[in-house]
């Protein structure tokens, strides 16, 4: 029914006046806000006080923003039933690459990420977070069953997102594999899970954590060990969780002011552009400045939320959900991470934390969101 | 069409009904969040702005101690001792450089120096530390200890240091430390090395550093804005590496560095019946303390520009063409390939004509009628070309190799080479040529393409003294924990029995004992113990024409002296190889080293049975 619909379009590349008319500013405003606070505040981060530099970190943040423009441009330029399509293609290709990455990949902190493409060094675990959007909207797109979803009838689902995850963990990438599983979990409830079905995941995931521990490096086990139990490691991981806390707390309410940050200067982070940006951001804008950034990301989440009622089909709100709860489920992980109440696994603040797969990935995912509010008006 | 109207008009009522609840999720998250950072910035914003203004934690990293060496006696050659660092934190100090002027005061040390060394850490982080001396003498640590509240950001690092007791006696096999360079970082990040640490280099520091250098500690700190401990906050304590004992025996390594000194050579003796390295010297060496203090770019410049390679084990790492020593290897092979009659006679006029080229022996005029035992005691080169000639150059390879000449012995020690024995494959895969016969005659004499290092010539001795069997050298004999007990231990290992006739034996035994007693290596004979050995003179250059003195040539044209021997003659123990280079003959300038060495051997031998037999009749223990 569907592909009759598209099928009376005759061009692939639609934009035409209506649309544009529809074009959603808003959260092209909230993307480049989030953007531009993550680059002054990579800025400060890596500012150094002697020499007046900052590096050349923010400046190829940048070019990332460039990069990410195109791919969101890309993901609004055509109408969103094209992606149930591209949605296998896709995944197949990112399958591939988390493949290749363990292969050929570049290692970094103790894990290979990333496939060197001569000028861009391509995390493929970054857009591999898209597929699993992609693949579960597809998969869901069709009316549920009157009472909802029996695990046994998700087998497939699962068996698509297995490979992806049990990849990113071998690398290993704990955070990615944690977001992987945790937005799988939200699309399969949004799709239609029972919750009797979703108790029982549950029951079986705290089952097999034992099992889990058994695969975990020792680095992540100690990062675990350390959160329950910071006195664990004072030297290593504790060391970071305190030094992250001790420059969140000191922002207090007003915030030392930007450029100003004493703690980030200590290197005390082996990432505090990236995975520990929050810290870095708390420490110059404080209370003030942490509440309205979280803010921020609420109201563009609720406005998600919106466009995911406001949708004309399913697929295209099961999209929009998908790509929302990324972008949720980062943050919370992140900022959690980052004030000591979660464990430390590598999650990057959407938009914000440098790195230029993540900065483009997001940009795509608001691009499909954008594309779905964008034709909610047209028929 | 009717259920793409439907979907139009409804669009997914139940992804919007759950989506309704969603809002109440994300106000509890973000109300959560806020909490948190109300209690981390408003609750706690003092405290955590009291630790981070003065940034107060710091984290102090305390190496592990790195583990002792001891030789077969339990006689200690390396420890670590307790070393003071200077260490200055420009961000503590209010006026950097007053501080430092202050400071050179006291010390009485150069200002100018100082500050330069201030200068040239600028571009730094102001917390980094910057080192202003190392392994700082005593009455500095006193000064620096008694005016500490005149000396904002300048504070004390206690280090172990390396300590290597006989300097550089033995300094090629214990090696030296030094800062982790940045290839090794990347290879050994993982085990928690880190921008600075000391690892070890070369010897044993660096083939045994997994085992000699602990575990790392440290401290969580507190300081005050003078950098000065507070308290410590949490306290990781530091695991000590394991002792390593060696199977060499310190005064007869002394006696043997003793007798190089001033020589460009190397000695190694080793256990005949174990393979046990008792001693190994090379000289010049050098002095692994200079290294543990830190050494300078000048001191490091004069080393590995040194045109005598101070830092080269001339013993696994020299390759030298064995001379007449490889006379040992073609005996044995002759008579066990049946191409020679030991009771014949060959006479030697001085040469030997092969095809339109005469090769000559080393005595002019000749030797007259030699057999095989002559041949070896008096060293007739024309004796052993015609044997070449009978043998050709495989076969010569196949013993050779079976002695160990040519591959690595496999001792833990690192960069160790091979030497070359070649053979007619050999030179067809090297230089895409086939082997001439008159090649034979060179690798005869132990000249030509073949090399070999002084360990393979030792272990080669040790092997036909103790009757065909080819141990592995070998340095460690016990690795132990701090508490004592045992970790690894290494017993002897064979590599191979060589398959030799015992009449074979005997002939080969019986002439290398009159090399000594009668023949070239005369000065090596010892009231003390009866020594068999043979002498060999490794030619460097090309002689054209005429027979030159050793004293006529410059030191670097000189030839090699060798002496491979072992003792005593009735009862193996020991196996000598000693190599001089340029030092001329071997039976003037080798022999007497490896002399002096098996006597040191034996008077330690008595001691060792006096003090038996002092213990074996009282039986008491009332000392």
């Amino acid at each position: 029914m569907k592909s009759s619909m598209c099928g009376r379009r005759e061009r692939v590349v639609q934009i035409d006046r209506r649309l544009i008319s529809h074009f959603d500013w808003t959260l092209f405003l909230l993307v480049l806000s989030f953007v531009a606070i993550g680059i002054t505040t990579i800025y400060s981060a890596n500012y150094n006080l002697a020499t007046g530099h900052a590096g050349a970190l923010p400046m190829r943040q940048f070019t990332w923003l460039g990069l990410g423009l195109i791919a969101m441009f890309v993901a609004i330029s055509f109408d969103y039933h094209y992606i149930d399509r591209l949605a296998y293609p896709f995944y197949g290709l990112m399958l591939l690459l988390l493949i290749l990455v363990i292969v050929v990949g570049h290692s970094g902190g103790g894990s290979q990420r990333w496939i060197n493409l001569g000028f861009f060094r391509l995390q493929p675990s970054e857009p591999a977070k898209l597929a699993i959007v992609l693949v579960m909207a597809k998969y869901f797109q069709s009316d549920e069953p009157a009472k909802g979803y029996y695990l046994r009838d998700l087998w497939v689902p699962f068996l698509l997102v297995a490979p992806l995850i049990l990849l990113t963990l071998i690398q290993p990438d704990l955070g990615t594999a944690i977001i992987l599983g945790i937005v799988f979990i939200s699309m399969v409830l949004m799709g239609g899970l029972r919750l009797r079905s979703f108790s029982y995941l549950v029951a079986a995931g705290i089952a097999f954590l034992p099992i889990g521990w058994h695969f975990l490096k020792t680095y992540q086990r100690n990062r675990i060990l350390t959160f329950l139990d910071p006195d664990r490691d004072p030297l290593g991981a504790g060391y970071h969780v305190i030094q992250s806390q001790i420059a969140v707390g000191s922002g207090k309410l007003f915030g030392k002011g930007w450029l100003h940050g004493t703690q980030n200067r200590l290197n005390f982070l082996p990432e505090q552009h990236t995975d520990f940006i929050f810290a870095v951001f708390s420490e110059e804008w404080g209370f003030v400045g942490c509440v309205a950034l979280l803010l921020l990301f609420v109201i563009m989440i609720a406005y998600c939320l919106r466009v995911v009622q406001r949708a004309k089909d399913r697929f295209g709100a099961l999209l929009v959900f998908g790509m929302l709860s990324i972008v949720f489920w980062h943050v919370v992980i992140n900022v959690s991470m980052v004030t000591g109440v979660m464990p430390v696994v590598g999650v990057p603040l959407p938009m914000v934390s440098y790195g230029g797969s993540a900065l483009a990935s997001m940009m795509f995912a608001v691009g499909v969101i954008i594309n779905v509010s964008m034709r909610r008006y047209v028929f | 069409m009717a259920a793409l109207q439907i979907n139009k008009q409804d669009g997914a009522p139940e992804i919007r009904r759950r989506a309704n609840s969603l809002y109440v999720l994300l106000a509890v998250v973000f109300i959560g969040l806020t909490a948190r950072l109300v209690h981390l910035q408003l609750v706690q914003g003092e405290r955590y702005t009291f630790l981070s203004e003065n940034n107060r934690v710091r984290l102090k990293r305390v190496p592990g101690t790195r583990g002792m060496i001891y030789d077969r006696n339990g006689e200690l050659l390396v420890d670590s001792r307790p070393s003071f660092d200077l260490i200055f934190v420009p961000e503590d100090a209010k006026e950097p450089e007053k501080t430092l002027r202050e400071l050179a005061g006291r010390l009485g040390w150069d200002v100018d120096e100082m500050l330069q060394t201030y200068e040239d850490n600028k571009s730094r982080a102001a917390f980094d530390e910057i080192v202003l001396g190392r392994d700082i003498e005593w009455s500095a640590v006193v000064a620096v200890e008694a005016y500490q509240l005149d000396l904002p950001g300048v504070s004390l690092r206690v280090r172990p240091r390396r300590n290597y007791a006989d300097g550089p006696i033995a300094a090629h096999i214990l090696g030296y430390m030094g800062e982790i360079n940045q290839r090794q970082l990347k290879n050994y990040k993982e085990q928690g090395y880190l921008v600075g640490d000391e690892i070890g280099q070369s010897g044993l520091e660096r083939y045994w550093e997994d085992v000699l250098r602990g575990q790392h500690g440290g401290q969580q700190v507190e300081v005050d804005a003078l950098g000065r401990r507070v308290r410590v906050l949490h306290q990781v304590n530091d695991v000590p590496g394991y002792t390593v004992h060696l199977t060499l025996d310190r005064q007869m390594q002394q006696t043997a560095y003793e007798a190089l000194k001033d020589k460009e050579g190397t000695i190694v003796a080793i256990d005949v019946n174990s393979g046990a390295i008792l001693a190994l010297a090379s000289t010049p060496a050098f002095d692994p303390n200079v290294f543990a203090r830190g050494i300078k770019g000048n001191e490091w410049n004069a080393l590995i520009t040194d045109r005598l390679r101070p830092l080269s084990n001339r013993a696994t790492q020299g390759q030298f063409p064995p001379g007449s020593t490889f006379k040992v290897v073609m005996f044995i092979a002759g008579l066990e390939e049946g191409v020679v009659d030991p009771n014949a006679n060959i006479s030697d006029p001085g040469y030997f004509q092969f095809g339109n080229r005469a090769f000559r022996d080393w005595k002019q005029g000749g030797h007259g009628a030699v057999n095989l035992h002559r041949s070896l005691v008096e060293s007739c080169d024309t004796y052993y070309y015609q044997l070449g000639a009978k043998l050709g150059v495989d076969k010569i390879a196949k013993w050779a190799r079976a002695f160990g000449l040519g591959e690595k012995t496999g001792i833990a020690l690192d960069d160790e080479r091979n030497g070359t024995i070649p053979d007619s494959a050999w030179k067809m895969k090297r230089y895409r040529q086939p082997w001439y016969p008159g090649e034979t005659l060179s690798v005869a004499i132990g000249q030509g393409y073949v090399t070999v290092t002084p360990l393979q010539m030792a272990n080669m001795m040790a092997a036909v003294a103790n009757g065909g069997k080819l141990y592995r050298p070998r340095l460690v004999s016990k690795v132990e924990s701090v508490d004592g007990t045992t970790v690894r231990e290494f017993g002897p290992e064979l590599i191979r029995t060589i398959d030799i006739k015992p009449d074979t034996l005997n002939r080969v035994h019986a002439a290398l004992a009159d090399v000594v007693k009668v023949g070239t290596g005369a000065m090596a004979k010892s009231p003390i113990v009866e020594i068999a050995g043979k002498t060999g003179t490794a030619q460097v250059v090309e002689m054209k024409g005429g027979y030159v003195k050793t004293e006529q040539l410059s030191h670097f044209a000189r030839d090699h002296a060798w002496f491979v021997s072992y003792a005593p003659v009735q009862s193996p123990q020991v196996a000598i190889a000693v190599l001089i280079e340029h030092g001329g003959h071997g039976g003037d300038a080798a022999a007497p080293m490896a002399k002096k060495v098996y006597e040191k051997f034996m008077e330690l031998q008595k001691q060792a049975d006096e003090k038996q037999h002092v213990r074996a009749p009282g039986e008491s223990r009332a000392d």
